[in-house]
């Protein structure tokens, strides 16, 4: 259903302190992507306009953006799927402090990474032997299954509880610490289910599952997010009896 | 841990409410036939430690359950936070079981 | 609505929400009208007097869906909560809705 008229594209312009929608008209191509209509603009149009990209073959995430008020990687987001009367929209993500027209800050998502103790603590060395689990232990499928996270941040951008709570830690963080809790070399699985399970945490989630809508890598973290409170309820009944029985 | 209690006790309160909604609702659809009657009604539930129970129980429950749920929504779309939150969940939890019970002693109590 | 959540889940969220609140705001008054029973039989049928006519018969309808839609939504919560995951919620959440539907009809019909 291609025409030869040109995208209608408004693109959200400022910073911090606010901003405005810009209109432009790109012309249609083949197999155009959202991506390659940003880059059009800024080449042709509006020398100004800030935005990020990388690999431009969806494997980086740098390129998300919102795109007619849904998360999307840019580079694979094409233009006649989405487009809709010859229209697009485009604006920064959601949900994330914005640095420049199209370029959001990315630091509370990565700080929220790091609360959430998304990285691996082993002690293990070069000395000892490789740790030997099967890839297909159930622990071993479930932390594969959250493994291809890259940070691309649509998940966040998606989510309402992030909008709606500055404390909440967010599907991508609650995410990677669940692929890390269910990691036998990891040694830290009582202090990071502390940190995932307090204030904030995974108990936040209200299971819309807005992120395993949007997630381009076809990640479910609101099922991380449940296995996580099921590790965190557990956890707690299980203190009390111990508490209570000796 | 507070968030952690709160998550646990309105899991709880609804999971013990699961039966005793089940049952109001069978309740309710069979005794709405032929329209409700004051008579009807407290035949059924006047003296009855069965009922008094039954719906001394779920009040106590559905006061948690609501004062919690309540929480979330005015912490998420109102933004309320702190002391003031607490206060407004505490007070309407207590309201509800305090006018909950006064119904249970209405509909159960002899006079 | 905004573009991001017009997805199924998130439709079963707010009707989750919002049966939730509703449920809520109408329990003080459904124990008020209760209450009444204290003052003897006639002042409650006297209370009971105003849930007569047809467009109450249609609150009822809608109170009975709202209490009954929060019920088989919550099941479902419980489920996703405590229970080994399932892909298939969409299916849960609208089964939950179509069952509710069936027994708020159920009663509407004993009710007229």
């Amino acid at each position: 259903m291609q025409n030869s008229a040109p995208i209608r594209v408004k693109v959200w312009r400022g910073d911090a302190a606010g901003g405005a929608f810009a209109a432009f008209d790109v012309p249609q191509q083949p197999a155009q992507t959202v991506l390659d209509v940003v880059t059009w603009i800024q080449r042709h149009a509006e020398a100004s306009l800030s935005y990020r990209f990388a690999c431009r073959v969806g494997m980086c995430g740098s390129c998300a953006m919102m795109v007619n008020g849904v998360p999307r990687w840019t580079c694979r987001t094409h233009v006649n799927k989405v487009m809709q009367d010859n229209r697009l929209t485009i604006e920064p993500l959601r949900n994330l402090p914005i640095i420049k027209d199209l370029v959001c800050d990315m630091s509370q998502f990565f700080e929220k990474w790091k609360r959430a103790e998304g990285h691996f603590s082993g002690q293990g060395s070069r000395d000892q032997a490789v740790a030997a689990i099967s890839p297909s232990e159930p622990a071993r499928r479930a932390a594969n299954a959250a493994i291809e996270c890259i940070n691309c941040a649509i998940c966040y951008a998606a989510c309402d509880v992030v909008a709606w709570n500055p404390d909440y830690l967010g599907p991508a963080a609650l995410n990677r610490a669940w692929s890390l809790q269910n990691d036998s070399r990891d040694r830290r699985h009582d202090a990071r289910l502390q940190a995932v399970s307090s204030d904030g945490g995974c108990l936040s989630c209200h299971s819309q599952q807005g992120c395993a809508t949007y997630c381009p890598n076809e990640l479910n973290p609101t099922a991380s997010i449940a296995g996580l409170k099921k590790m965190a309820t557990g956890s707690f009944i299980g203190k009390k009896y111990r508490q209570r029985h000796g | 841990m507070v968030e952690l209690r709160l998550y646990l006790a309105q899991r709880i309160s609804a999971a013990i409410m699961a039966p005793l909604v089940l049952v109001h609702l069978g309740l309710m659809i069979y005794a709405i036939q032929g329209g409700l009657s004051a008579e009807e009604i407290l035949a059924r539930t006047r003296g009855s430690l069965l009922w008094g129970s039954f719906y001394g129980l779920f009040v106590l429950a559905v006061a948690t359950h609501a004062a919690i749920g309540l929480r979330n929504i005015l912490s998420e779309w109102l933004q309320l936070r702190g002391p003031l939150l607490s206060l407004i969940c505490w007070l309407f939890g207590l309201g509800l079981w305090a006018l909950g019970w006064r119904a249970v002693a209405a509909v159960v109590g002899t006079q | 609505m905004k573009a991001h959540r017009r997805q199924p889940l998130y439709l079963a969220f707010l009707l989750h929400r919002l049966s939730g609140l509703g449920l809520a705001l109408f329990l003080p008054l459904h124990f008020y009208v209760l209450g009444t029973a204290l003052a003897g039989a006639d002042a409650f049928d006297a209370a009971l007097a105003w849930t007569q006519g047809p467009l109450i018969k249609i609150v009822e309808f809608g109170l009975v869906f709202l209490l009954a839609v929060h019920f088989f939504g919550g099941l479902r919560l419980l489920a996703l909560e405590n229970l080994p995951w399932s892909n298939h919620h969409k299916n849960y959440a609208a089964l939950a809705v179509a069952v509710a539907f069936f027994v708020a009809c159920g009663f509407l019909l004993r009710a007229v």
